[in-house]
């Protein structure tokens, strides 16, 4: 659905986006993520037709990046970084405006739907500078929506958002997943792309990685189980290490965390190797790395 | 054409919030037409018939006082023709107000952004807030010259005088003219509108237009020139021709990626 080759801007002598290479799937969440001036609102420009590539090409629902933006953004929605809304025009109006722009047939049939979905309805003739930032980012998701896009652009969804707004506009992203819409995500959330998304990409400048947020943890840092026992001393980290499949052992307080390759098969070995050497053994837990720490690794190392 | 309506429906719902526009769209041309009410009045009543010939220049009472008009009805007729200039004041101040704030407003509340992203043309953009500042400056200018006619029909009991200021002149000057002229006023402001970030800045920036109207004003009053028909339908020509400059120059100069990247 979004499918980029060497794609590439520069401002000046500033490198903004560097020989991205990336293929996202129909129906597919993806989150991209990095840090702030990473480039992340340069490639949804791009790829949203706004800002020309420097170089490489692109194509958004088959349609060609630079030949073909027109139909790039009738079949296309964005959710810019601040929601720029009229503030003086009603809600109502906002949307009207933009299902005009983009063509809708049932413009008073889509904008009542979008605003009872996201529950604005009964706001929907109040000036939208009267709405909170969650109303207005809502009303924002709304006018993306209008013309039923396949392919969704958000660039930052929750920025600023309180904890229930943001909840809110979570959820919603949620059931536009269900109906099976391609969704591109921009975030500095990592705890929501781990929610929401099917594959993340993390982005630099360049692309360093892209893969589901399980497969991530797994290949940073390994798949981590914690034995938690009545006493733990370096003797029966010393005993664990010396099972073929233990990549690393450390014992913090009477805690064993052990690296492993495969815990669904291993597990018991390790169970039965510190029952053996009398060891009381209180329960087992796997230790979830958060997408945060991946991250972190990864930038930090780029 | 929809979504040209649809700009040029979205600019007046959103401009004419602004009290400083409605201010300019009303005050401006009410003003305009105070003025010369007020001096053709005080004119008709103080002027002594033989003044004319004796303190207006020989070429001037030529050029503008037909045969049979009075000394009082051709000092008249000179002083309407002063105002001429004057009067083209609100087909340019009127949809500068609007248009400097047209692009660098969007810039600010940053709507302009989303409004990019659809599927709408530069030039329908472009066109719709054009139409969206000249329609109102147009309709006021055509609305202050019929309360003008309207009110020197009531002051003035002389046919032949009625007929003398609004010839021909006159009529290229409201019809042909102040469109024109509140078009090339409209593209700089777009112009300049899509270069600064700050509303008040463009505003002021765009004001410069005024300028060659205030100078033909002064130019007419010190006598530097006389405006008859012809210099106006030369004048209208040069306008139509800057009208296309300043057109393409604006469209060129409105370059999205710059817009969006260079804004602060």
């Amino acid at each position: 659905m979004i499918h980029t080759e060497n794609l590439t801007k520069k401002f000046g002598d500033v490198m903004a986006v560097e020989d991205l290479d990336l293929d996202v799937k129909e129906g597919e969440v993806f989150g991209f993520l990095g840090p702030n001036g990473a480039g992340k609102t340069t490639t949804v420009r791009m790829l949203t037709c706004l800002i020309a590539p420097s170089h490489g090409t692109a194509t958004v629902s088959g349609f060609k990046v630079g030949l073909q933006d027109t139909d790039i953004r009738r079949t296309a929605g964005v959710l810019t970084e601040t929601p720029g809304m009229y503030d003086n025009l009603s809600a109502e109006y906002n949307l009207r405006i933009f299902a005009e722009l983009y063509e809708v047939k049932d413009v008073k049939g889509q904008i009542d739907k979008y605003l009872k979905m996201l529950g604005l309805y009964d706001r929907r003739l109040d000036p939208a500078g009267t709405f909170s930032k969650g109303m207005k980012q809502k009303l924002a998701i709304a006018r993306a929506l209008l013309h039923e896009p396949r392919v969704l652009f958000l660039d930052e969804p929750t920025a600023g958002l309180d904890p229930e707004a943001a909840h809110l506009v979570r959820d919603f992203i949620d059931e536009l997943k269900k109906e099976g819409r391609t969704i591109f995500i921009c975030t500095h959330n990592l705890d929501e792309a781990d929610r929401l998304c099917d594959r993340v990409g993390v982005f630099k400048t360049h692309l360093l990685v892209v893969d589901t947020p399980a497969n991530l943890r797994k290949s940073v840092f390994g798949r981590k189980v914690v034995f938690h026992l009545r006493f733990a001393d370096e003797e029966l980290g010393r005993i664990l290490r010396k099972l073929p499949f233990v990549r690393e052992v450390k014992v913090v307080d009477n805690k064993l965390i052990v690296t492993l390759q495969d815990p669904e098969t291993q597990n018991p070995e390790v169970v039965r190797t510190l029952v053996g050497a009398g060891a009381d053994l209180q329960f087992v837990g796997e230790l979830r790395h958060s997408l945060e720490e991946v991250y972190l690794e990864l930038v930090k190392a780029a | 054409m929809k979504k040209i309506i649809t700009i040029v429906r979205k600019e007046w719902a959103e401009v004419f919030k602004n009290r400083m526009v409605i201010f300019t769209v009303i005050f401006l041309p009410l003003l305009l037409t105070a003025i010369p009410l007020g001096v053709l009045y005080s004119v008709r009543s103080t002027t002594p018939a033989s003044s004319a010939t004796t303190q207006l220049p020989t070429d001037l009472t030529q050029s503008m006082c037909p045969t049979g008009l009075t000394g009082s009805d051709c000092m008249q007729v000179f002083l309407v023709s002063e105002f001429m200039m004057l009067f083209m004041l609100v087909p340019v101040a009127i949809p500068v107000t609007i248009a400097a704030y047209s692009i660098v407003g969007e810039k600010t509340t940053r709507s302009l952004e989303p409004l990019l992203a659809t599927p709408i043309t530069t030039a329908e953009l472009l066109v719709g807030k054009c139409l969206a500042a000249v329609i109102p400056a147009v309709l006021a200018t055509y609305l202050a010259y019929g309360i003008f006619a309207f009110g020197s029909w009531i002051i003035l009991a002389s046919k032949i005088l009625l007929t003398a200021i609004f010839d021909l002149r006159w009529m290229i000057a409201i019809f042909i003219v102040g469109p024109l002229i509140a078009v090339l006023a409209v593209a700089f402001s777009l112009m300049i509108s899509s270069r600064v970030n700050d509303p008040r800045v463009a505003e002021q920036i765009s004001m410069v237009v005024i300028l060659p109207v205030l100078a033909g004003f002064f130019g007419q009053v010190a006598g530097l020139f006389i405006l008859n028909a012809r210099l106006i339908l030369i004048v209208a020509i040069i306008l139509l021709v800057l009208d296309g400059v300043m057109l393409y120059l604006t469209t060129r100069v409105f370059q999205r990626e710059l817009i969006l990247t260079r804004w602060k």
